[in-house]
């Protein structure tokens, strides 16, 4: 479960590849296709939004891609492999909106939790902690208990917990959806920083259409009912590490949520599936 | 670390003065029941107080009601009136300690088998859905009624060089009084965790085992802890009366039964033993509180939940 190099010669290649994926649930109310015939690359060290309207299938695409539930047809492979060998090798870390962390653990022992599971000796935790601490800019709460953190500090716990094995691949699920405007954009930049930090590729799913287009190398658009993919609109707002928050002031910045917004609607004939 | 982020429920557990209160609280209380019971007695018809031809509050005699102070001061005086007779309240120390050693080996058991019950209906639904309307169905079978039943199956019982004692017989029925609310909170405290930590765990490639030991079990602290304290409630009115049913010598059950039976010549001798009783009930309690007391961080769920 190390990171080990094998995943950095993959690297070069497609950190997720989807080939006609579809997903569908049986419920009571009958048959609910989520995701239909669903095909995406994402590079190594890409970072890509889902956006879309509610139930279009954003948080099924990302939760396929975790193996947390399993394509009813399609190919679907992570760094070359199925999904399955690819959570079990710890190929990627998630977090969710909620940051879920474990009330009983403290910051520190809550960032060590994946580590713990995998046999990593304390003296390594530890220090992993604290680096991760510092880099999501909580170094001095350490010692704290998850109900002793504001809801900002505790998402930013749970992204260094998904950082904490070095995974080459990040899936967010609206992470920053419960937090305030400027909670938000700072996160925003942090998580850039992260990410030029650590090379990951980040599938991102997100409502806000300004969010996608600061974050994103590519946005992916999605229509709902069956959620398929409608446009991938590639950003060029520059390379990852360089881009900062006065990008939200460029002309060009405001083109591409232009863009995303048009393709939305687009692709939503019910004219839902506006950001909030 | 400062004390002010400390949430509100923590800040509260942690000041001396609340413990301070707390034992005032309880002092008080004690005070109280002895004023009423004095007060009553004082003022109390003789007869005490009669609908129709029901009693509904008793006679206020010396030997229906013995005066606080006297039944203190026979608690220090000699159990019987031989010179060397040990002191009531050591008698009754001692037959409390027996009653408690077997009330403690019945919860044990008792958590034993609920914690395997709950985590049994945790790991296969079929399990869950056969087995929890006979856990249910078990309490409404009094095997208290039954104690010397149990007693002469023991007796009965051959295995090798084991021997069944009859206190095993009593430990048994505590032990079936105390699984009941161990069983069905573990259940509820296990399933407790949200699909978002059973999923992050799953994320980790963690067996089913593990999730259990490092989510599971932390998580159903919360709910744990008062099954355990209502388990050990249990478990010594089980151990008592399965004591005074199956006529155990050694414990309190069978004093509380010895002593009312010589409370015509000396009523205040009779609530030795059931001060005993209480003074047991609150002991084995208490040792749950202290178990609360070391595993404080596994109630942090508590305050946001
Ligand atoms: N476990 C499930 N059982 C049945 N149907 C499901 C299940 N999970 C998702 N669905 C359905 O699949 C569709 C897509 O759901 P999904 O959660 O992926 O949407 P989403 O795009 O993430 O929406 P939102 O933006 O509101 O989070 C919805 O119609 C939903 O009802
Ligand atoms: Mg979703």
């Amino acid at each position: 479960m190390t990171t080990t190099m094998t995943t950095d010669a993959t690297a070069t290649r497609v950190a997720v590849r989807a080939a006609s994926v579809t997903k569908t649930f049986d419920t009571r109310g009958g048959i609910v296709t989520a995701l239909q015939d669903v095909s995406l690359d994402v590079a190594a060290g890409e970072f890509v939004s889902l956006i879309g309207p509610s139930g279009c299938g954003k948080s099924t695409l990302l939760r396929l891609i975790a193996d947390l539930e399993t394509p009813t047809s399609g190919e679907l492979s992570i760094f070359g492999k199925t999904a399955e060998r690819a959570r079990l090798d710890q190929d990627y870390g998630i977090a969710f909106q909620q940051a879920g962390l474990l009330p009983w653990r403290t910051i520190a022992g809550n960032i060590e939790l994946p580590l713990e599971l995998h046999g990593v000796p304390k003296a390594e935790r530890r220090a992993r902690a604290t680096e991760l601490l510092e880099l999501v800019g909580l170094g001095d709460l350490a010692g704290r208990f998850p109900d002793q953190l504001s809801g900002g500090q505790q998402q930013r716990v749970a992204i260094a917990r998904a950082l904490a094995e070095r995974p080459s691949l990040l899936l967010m699920d609206e992470p920053f959806g419960a937090l305030d405007e400027m909670t938000r954009e700072y996160m925003q930049t942090e998580l850039l920083r992260i990410c030029a930090e650590t090379q990951a590729a980040v599938v991102f799913v997100t409502h806000s259409i300004p969010e996608a287009v600061f974050l994103s190398d590519r946005v992916v658009v999605m229509s709902p009912r069956p959620g398929r993919i409608a446009e991938v609109l590639p950003m060029r707002l520059g390379a990852t590490s360089g881009r900062a928050d006065d990008l939200r002031e460029d002309p060009r910045f405001f083109e591409m949520v232009t863009a995303v917004r048009e393709s939305l609607h687009g692709g939503a004939p019910s004219g839902r599936g506006e950001d909030r | 670390m400062t004390t002010d982020g400390l949430a509100p429920a923590l800040r509260r557990r942690r000041s001396p003065g609340v413990w301070l209160r707390r034992s005032l609280l309880g002092v008080g209380g004690v005070l109280l029941v002895a004023l009423l019971w004095e007060g009553y007695k004082l003022l109390g018809p003789e007869e005490g107080v009669l609908v129709g031809d029901a009693r509904v509050l008793p006679r206020t005699t010396d030997l229906a009601m013995p005066h606080v102070w006297e039944m203190l001061a026979r608690l220090a005086s000699g159990t019987t009136r031989a010179p060397s007779a040990d002191p009531l309240w050591f008698t009754v120390g001692e037959a409390a300690l027996v009653t408690f050693g077997i009330a403690a080996a019945g919860w044990l058991v008792g958590v034993a088998v609920g914690m395997a019950l709950a985590l049994v209906m945790l790991r296969w639904r079929l399990a869950q859905a056969s087995l929890l309307p006979w856990v249910v169905l078990s309490q409404t079978v009094p095997l208290i009624a039954f104690a010397p039943l149990v007693r002469s199956w023991g007796a009965r019982l051959e295995l090798g060089a084991f021997e069944w004692q009859d206190w095993m017989s009593v430990a048994l029925i505590a032990s079936y009084l105390a699984f009941f609310p161990v069983a069905v909170g573990a259940l509820r405290g296990l399933e407790s965790p949200d699909t978002l930590h059973a999923e992050l765990f799953r994320s980790y490639g963690v067996g089913w085992w593990r999730t259990v030991l490092r989510l599971r079990l932390p998580a159903s602290v919360p709910y744990l802890l008062p099954a355990l304290r209502l388990a050990a409630a249990n478990a010594v009115v089980g151990a008592v009366v399965a004591e005074v049913s199956t006529g155990l010598q050694g414990g309190i059950g069978r004093l509380l039964v010895q002593f009312a039976g010589q409370a015509s010549g000396d009523p205040a001798k009779a609530w030795g033993p059931i001060f005993g009783a209480v003074v047991l009930g609150l002991v084995a309690a208490g040792s749950v509180a202290l178990l609360g007391g070391t595993l404080r961080n596994y109630r942090r769920g508590e305050v946001s939940a």
